[in-house]
């Protein structure tokens, strides 16, 4: 066992961390506060390669490890979480599966546009009655010649609009169940897919959480992901890996609550002394980096598992149930810290508070989490 | 083009902190850096390169860790990567470390040479105009801006009072200012093949020609007598008055001391 990061793993946190502490920690309070999608910020990230850390060379990524796509999810929600989950969804619910999942033909043409942040890439597999139940999918795809024909919405929807190529599940045997579900890649601007309501959240304003909509919409037979009747594994397994990144914006949300309130604290006087000097101030400190330790510990497991080709869903599991609770209770605490002052938007702790929530919900809720966990001790 | 571009690892002096009982610097864990004015060259280089295809070599003589900083240029996008090391080289003054640059650039082609001013940890700025004499090369010092028209750089060399603009033909030596430019990020991938595909050369005492009197702590001319830390100025003087008064107030002062 070996806890050191290599000196490779160190040069890129010391790149991930200049940048984000240049170009995406300026906006971050703005993105919050207008709601807007960090466009410019995700073409940067393009230039230098964020967008296709883990895909392989042969098709324009990185040909990085997951562990070094993790930290750079880690660093950029340090200071913006929006900007972490658009590489997150981008990276590991659309180029993974079709790096995963896709034919040759398939990879060719998607995956270095998406790698190199050409093209965004997003994920459909959430309906109105379709959430933590995932597999009572209505939307539905009928095979007409050549052609599937999609029907449907879908919500809750992250990088929708920006988005260049969604991966999306439809039903294509209602009788089979979750055996008749089945994934597809359709492109933006394909005629019969809109863009529908955009959702008002509590955090992670930035991002674009849109619905998705499917009227008679025709996608060549070629863009069946997988096989049909397997969509429902796909997306099982995508989310797997997709928890690894969530994972690791919780935990770049909850060290970026606590750099900020360790400098708050040794600055804010109360009672003639710095808050620091106070013991509840420090056990507070202490209790939040422990926590945060323990979450990185599990994130950096799970990446490693899943670098090493090892059963890793449990571990990705555990790491995501345990590093959103911890940034919901660190941020908690930061605000607590901050007092009057961490309660207003002057100070950066209250977004990452808002931001922590959604950690706990998409991409399988907490509960989701703990069924997956369960399942793998009680099997 | 070939273009060598000699860079120095060194403490990054904006995380150094201060022990408050002795008040001399605490070194340990302080992060090295590649040097600011030695960075901005690399990315002028890299803008040649990006321009006209140049070929770009870092060098730089350390100790074994200085890789890090070689690592760091080649993955912002330097194609080739010399670690000069021996322990025949330690304890080297700018003399010194100047000898053992300019034999290894003679290994080397080059049309043109890269230096930065000075160094964070020295202030000297004499390595680079030394390794100028060494190859008996044309050299411009302090510059802030650097074109090429095909066959010769114009370059923008700065005084405390203005600027001139040369047109050097090659091979010339010029050293390089921090304000500049503002030097690149390294990418993801740059990383990942500065440390799975491209190699760190590493060249010893016996890979140079070199005159062995030239090298190390005993080719050294320069010795260090004392190093001490600047004491602290008096504490200024405070005067509460209004600003037409205060105005005056400065005038006369800045007169007392001839300075207008």
């Amino acid at each position: 066992m070996n806890f050191k990061l290599s000196q490779e793993h160190i040069m890129l946190q010391k790149m991930y961390r200049e940048f984000a502490e240049n170009e995406v920690k300026p906006l971050a309070e703005e993105v919050d506060e207008k709601e807007e999608f960090p466009v410019e910020t995700v073409k940067k990230l393009a230039k230098f390669g964020w967008m296709g850390i883990p895909i392989p060379k042969a098709y324009g990524g990185a040909g990085g490890d997951n562990i070094a796509y993790a930290m750079a999810i880690e660093e950029l929600s340090k200071v913006c979480a929006t900007t972490g989950v658009i590489v997150s969804a981008h990276t590991s619910l659309c180029a993974a599966p079709i790096l995963e999942f896709g034919t040759k033909e398939q990879k060719e043409k998607y995956l270095p546009p998406l790698a190199k942040g050409e093209k965004l890439g997003a994920f459909g597999l959430t309906e109105a009655n379709a959430g933590t139940d995932a597999s009572a999918q209505q939307t539905t795809a009928v095979l007409d010649g050549d052609e599937y024909v999609l029907d449907g919405s879908k919500i809750f929807i992250t990088n929708a609009g920006y988005a260049d190529i969604y991966i999306i599940m439809a039903m294509t045997d209602k009788s089979q169940g979750t055996r008749g579900i089945t994934a597809f890649i359709v492109e933006a601007g394909t005629p019969g897919f809109t863009i529908g309501k955009k959702e008002a959240k509590m955090g992670i304003k930035g991002s674009s959480t849109c619905e998705l909509i499917f009227e008679n919409c025709r996608i060549p037979k070629e863009n069946l992901l997988g096989k049909e009747g397997k969509g429902f594994g796909i997306a099982m397994k995508t989310l797997d890996g997709g928890r690894i990144g969530i994972a690791a914006q919780a935990l770049g949300i909850a060290q970026g609550a606590i750099d900020v309130t360790v400098n708050y604290v040794k600055e804010r006087k109360q009672f003639g002394k710095a808050l620091s000097y106070f013991q509840n101030t420090q056990f507070q400190l202490a209790e939040m980096a422990a926590k945060t330790e323990a979450s990185r510990l599990l994130v950096y497991k799970a990446a490693d598992f899943k670098d090493n080709n090892l059963p890793y869903s449990n571990e990705a599991a555990m790491a995501k149930l345990f590093a959103s609770a911890t940034a919901m209770a660190v941020t908690t605490m930061a605000v607590q810290l901050h007092g009057g002052y961490g309660y207003t938007r002057e100070y950066p702790v209250e977004r990452m508070m808002r931001d922590a929530k959604i950690t706990e919900i998409y991409e399988g809720t907490s509960e989701v989490q703990k069924m997956v966990i369960a399942a793998n001790l009680l099997k | 083009m070939n273009i060598i571009v000699c860079i120095k690892q060194v403490p990054d002096t904006t995380e150094v902190r201060l022990d408050p009982k002795t008040g001399t610097l605490i070194r340990e864990g302080v992060p090295s850096i590649i040097n600011p004015d030695d960075k901005s060259g690399l990315e002028a280089a890299l803008k040649l390169k990006d321009e006209f295809g140049a070929h770009v070599t870092v060098l730089t003589m350390g100790p074994q860790q200085a890789e890090v900083a070689l690592r760091e240029a080649l993955a912002m996008g330097a194609d080739r990567a010399i670690l000069l090391t021996d322990r025949a080289f330690a304890g080297s003054d700018t003399w010194a470390t100047s000898c053992t640059l300019a034999a290894a650039i003679k290994n080397l082609e080059y049309d043109l040479i890269i230096a930065g001013r000075q160094a964070i940890d020295g202030d000297t700025a004499q390595v680079g105009p030394q390794i100028a004499e060494h190859l008996k090369l044309p050299q411009v010092s302090y510059v802030e801006d650097l074109k090429y028209d095909g066959e010769a750089f114009i370059l923008k060399r700065v005084f405390e009072d203005g600027y001139h603009i040369v047109r050097v033909g090659k091979p010339c030596l010029i050293t390089t200012l921090k304000e500049m430019n503002e030097a690149r990020y390294m990418s993801v991938m740059g990383i990942f093949d500065a440390y799975r595909e491209k190699e760190i050369e590493v060249w010893n005492l016996k890979d140079i020609t070199v005159e062995r009197s030239h090298l190390g702590l005993e080719g050294s001319p320069t010795k260090v007598k004392k190093s001490f830390t600047k004491g602290a100025k008096t504490a200024g003087k405070v005067f509460e008055v209004d600003h037409k008064e205060a105005a005056k107030l400065i005038v006369d002062k800045l007169k007392e001391k001839y300075i207008i």
